[in-house]
């Protein structure tokens, strides 16, 4: 196996993993992801708004990562309590720039997640920023870019 | 054989009481078409921000209610309010969400309006040469009769005729005042975008919970206990912090009964004047060491204007109701003209706190919801909304008052909505 195809491996096995424990509601297991400086954006108004200007529905530091794991964590986060059944099918991953500590990686995931309100299905692409940590990737970057992001969405409370 | 629809509409006198609304308010098809037209397509409703529009030729896409609205600034700078129609053959002129243009012209035939919605021309004239009923005077695009604004907010009514704005505002018109105070220029902005988040539920489940008191301590307490916000102590069983009804559908948390108690400078906003050293001393070149110190501990307002525009506190939120149980909320964070660095943290504050994943928003569209679906169950069939009506009181301006956590918003929007649609009945 290329040197290429070993990465694409060990990179699918991670988004796998990450979509696993998402879709599982494994807060910790998936907090445990985050690089220290970690990023987690879902942009708002299309893929290109910038987010120091403009809002987005979550534009997460480091910090506020984990103060919305620990919301979750309380069991009175109304709108995940009872909490989503969520399954996401993620496909089409590519590498894109990639160095020996760090990788961009691209997928898509289609989302189907049932609450009180009704079934809903999101469509998103994601890119990643991964960084080698030892023999662990970890998460310095994530956007999601939902496919309909220009719209009224309902709320979107599990982790996307 | 044929038949006559008879418009049945329901009366409202016997649905809202003092202490009481019934549950079909919120769910009665008929009644949603009458309240479009007793209230969304005849009062003044809040459509935009004049900084939304900052150059002449700009234009952004607003709306009222279900119906989409073209707010632009004309080329000599006022403001018009167009609706998306060709007078054609009904296409749409306009497809994006803001940008700059003079004229708009529609795809399907290539008819042309200049931005104060006047028809400026055809393709193929010589299909219209002579024809008397092509008149140009009377086929630009639908626009509404009267625009006003109050301190660059921009409110639209598609009757001719009515109170004017500030009639409409009365005593809310204060707590604009009070919020433009915050900029050192004395000017709100907004510019920041908006989230628009969905929920299957009435306009006024929303409308009402913007000023409710009652449910922060437990729709919120999640985020309460693991952040450190002190906003849980004003919404307190022994917080000093007043709802106040202005009349007209007008109500405010006023939070500053605790402010001043603590005294100290943006304990509003949650920080220290030491955090916002740039902000501090603009406000105090502005306004003069005490005036800006009184502006800092009084903070912003946390006011519902009725029907549709709720300032709180670091953002605005404009209801839009779709359907009898569909509505938007649209959201951003307020930004003050001259202070970049209390911008930055509106901003921050704000994306954290509302819109689809909003660390308190997603749990009050959670409530919106489920108190829709309850509305949508037979019984029991009232609502009660009695809380603190024993221990209401007029304050010195001979506005009802009570604690932060009654019910005293509720009860004056029910009044408010009884005249109006009664008036429109």
């Amino acid at each position: 196996m290329s040197a290429r195809q070993e990465l694409l491996t060990e990179v699918t096995a991670f988004i796998y993993r990450e979509a696993r424990l998402q879709d599982e509601h494994q807060y910790d297991e998936w907090e445990a992801l985050w690089t220290d400086d970690g990023v987690y954006w879902v942009p708002a108004n299309g893929d290109a708004i910038d987010p120091e200007k403009e809002m987005s529905i979550i534009y997460d530091n480091r910090s506020r990562i984990a103060l919305r794991i620990r919301q979750l964590h309380t069991g009175k986060r109304h709108a995940q309590a009872p909490r989503s059944r969520v399954r996401r099918v993620v496909s089409n991953i590519e590498i894109g720039e990639a160095y020996s500590k760090r990788i961009q990686v691209f997928s898509n995931a289609l989302v189907f997640e049932s609450t009180l309100r009704a079934d809903t299905l999101w469509s998103v692409r994601n890119e990643y920023w991964l960084r080698r940590d030892g023999d662990e990737l970890r998460m310095e970057r994530k956007n999601v870019f939902l496919t309909n992001n220009e719209q009224a969405l309902f709320t979107l409370a599990f982790l996307i | 054989m044929s038949i006559t629809l008879e418009k049945t509409r329901p009366d409202v006198s016997q649905l809202v009481e003092t202490n009481r609304v019934h549950g079909s308010v919120y769910t009665d098809e008929a009644l949603f078409q009458a309240e479009l037209e007793a209230i969304w397509y005849k009062g003044w409703v809040y459509v935009g921000h004049e900084s939304e529009v900052p150059a002449n030729n700009d234009f952004v896409m607003k709306s009222i209610g279900p119906q989409p609205v073209i707010m632009t600034r004309d080329n000599k700078g006022q403001i018009h309010l167009l609706q998306n129609r060709c007078s054609h053959r009904g296409n749409q002129v306009c497809l994006k969400d803001k940008g700059n243009a003079r004229a708009f012209t529609c795809p399907y035939h290539s008819w042309t309006f200049s931005n104060t919605g006047d028809l400026i021309g055809f393709a193929f004239p010589d299909g219209y040469r002579d024809n008397p009923d092509a008149d140009k005077k009377s086929l630009g695009l639908g626009s509404l009769p009267r625009v006003e604004s109050y301190q660059g907010f921009v409110f639209g009514s598609f009757a001719a005729e009515g109170i004017t704005l500030k009639e409409h505002l009365g005593g809310a018109a204060e707590t604009l005042d009070r919020l433009v105070q915050t900029s050192p220029e004395g000017q709100v902005e907004i510019t920041a975008g908006f989230l628009k988040h969905r929920a299957r539920t009435n306009w006024k489940f929303i409308l009402e919970n913007e000023c409710d008191g009652y449910h922060p301590a437990f729709v919120h307490s999640s985020i309460f206990s693991v952040a450190d916000s002190a906003i849980g102590t004003y919404y307190g069983d022994r917080s000093t912090a007043l709802t106040r009804d202005f009349g007209g559908g007008h109500s405010e948390v006023d939070l500053r009964p605790e402010f001043r108690k603590a005294d100290v400078p943006m304990r509003w906003f949650g920080t220290t004047a030491e955090r916002l050293p740039d902000y501090v001393a603009s406000m105090q070149a502005a306004y003069g060491a005490d005036k800006a110190r009184e502006i800092m501990i009084d903070g912003t307002p946390h006011v519902m204007i009725f029907p549709n525009l709720f300032i709180a506190e670091i953002q605005i939120f404009v209801i839009q109701p779709l359907s009898v149980n569909e509505t938007v909320q649209h959201v951003t964070a307020l930004q003050f003209k001259g202070a970049p660095d209390l911008n930055r943290r509106m901003r921050q504050q704000t994306m954290g706190s509302v819109g689809p994943a909003g660390l308190l928003l997603a749990d009050d569209t959670e409530m919106y919801e489920r108190n829709q679906r309850g509305a949508e169950q037979l019984t029991p069939p009232w609502l009660f909304l009695g809380r603190g009506s024993q221990r209401e009181r007029l304050d010195e301006d001979g506005y009802t008052v009570g604690h932060s956590t009654d019910e005293v918003p509720s009860r004056g929007i029910w009044r408010h909505y009884l005249t109006v649609m009664e008036a429109g009945a």
